[in-house]
């Protein structure tokens, strides 16, 4: 899914279990044979009702992913956060641009003068540099690199 | 790619970077498509997850479907000396996501902590961003918060087909 669904559901559109799965799945999943059935048990359900609701959950667009989430910078890649402040007349010029990298895996308009901000992720740490240069080449405006240098945040979790 | 992803990896990662199969032996599916046996694929996933390669495997709840309509990145100049034991505090919170220190660029950006700040309506945001300035107090010199206007692209990390 490119482009999450903007869409708020009714609240009768989750039940409670489909709330406990949300909640729980957010922390882990198994690496057992058979993992829905595993973490089904925890929740009360079959792991056939689990695979159901998770399928439906996704095509109701509840869920963006479902599965592994890699870190680019354990792999010898890196990630790096990035701002432009993009003149908007040039705004749709530019995003085009900046979009047309396979490396921009995130991008954001936001209320700033650095109006636009998006993540490079790429094979090696000297690709978020070249990544950069290249975009400022293409647009002619200064590509702002903010890595991260430490890591707080402690989970990814929202209460369904 | 370098060393820490050999072939075999790079395979698994590519089977599933789009989602884990939804059916009953999710492992012994992609172990068919990448040509292991589902032990291999375990093992393999298991190690990943070790070394940090695989964060974990989860649910990425849509925010935004669920209500939390309103997102903020808020970003804040703290004291140099203070930032490590106020960032844990402040990544600890439970709608805060995404907390990280990250560099200054002075002279137009002097913040160098950002917590994304989540929430149902733009006041409730605004009333967690101020329940973080005053964990921050006087460490914190100043602060600002930059809400989303617009998803321009998300497709998250890809491999690239070598």
């Amino acid at each position: 899914m490119t482009r999450p669904s903007r869409t708020v559901l009714p609240p009768e559109a989750l039940d409670p279990t489909d709330r406990a799965i949300l909640n729980a799945l957010q922390d882990g999943f198994p690496l057992t044979p058979c993992p829905y059935d595993d973490a089904a048990a925890a929740l009360g359900i079959t792991g056939e009702d689990l695979i159901a609701r998770l399928s439906r959950l996704r095509d109701l667009g509840a869920i963006t992913r479902f599965g592994p989430f890699f870190d680019a910078a354990a792999m010898g890649g890196a990630f790096c956060l990035c701002a432009m402040a993009v003149p908007a007349r040039r705004f749709d010029e530019v995003l085009t641009k900046v979009n047309a990298h396979p490396e921009v895996a995130h991008n954001y308009e936001r209320t700033h003068a650095l109006n636009m901000w998006f993540v490079l992720a790429t094979d090696s740490p000297e690709g978020i540099e070249r990544t950069a240069q290249a975009i400022e080449g293409e647009t002619g405006l200064k590509v702002m690199l903010f890595p991260k240098l430490e890591e707080y945040f402690i989970g990814f979790r929202v209460q369904a | 790619m370098t060393a820490t992803l050999d072939p075999i990896d790079r395979g698994i990662i590519k089977a599933t970077q789009a989602g884990l199969p939804l059916v009953a032996e999710p492992y012994a599916a992609v172990a068919e498509a990448v040509g292991l046996t589902e032990a291999e694929v375990i093992d393999r996933m298991s190690a990943m997850q070790a070394r940090g390669i695989i964060r974990r495997i989860a649910v990425a709840p849509n925010h935004y479907a669920l209500g939390m309509t309103a997102n903020g990145m808020s970003v804040w100049d703290v004291a140099d000396d203070r930032i490590s034991d106020l960032g844990a505090r402040i990544g600890a919170l439970p709608y805060v996501t995404h907390c990280y220190q990250r560099p200054r660029a002075l002279p137009d950006w002097p913040y160098n902590l950002f917590a994304m700040l989540h929430g149902e309506s733009q006041e409730e945001v605004e009333a967690k961003r101020a329940e973080v300035a005053s964990i921050l107090g006087a460490a914190c010199r100043g602060h600002d918060i930059l809400y989303s206007t617009r998803i321009l692209k998300k497709t998250g990390l890809r491999l690239r087909d070598e």
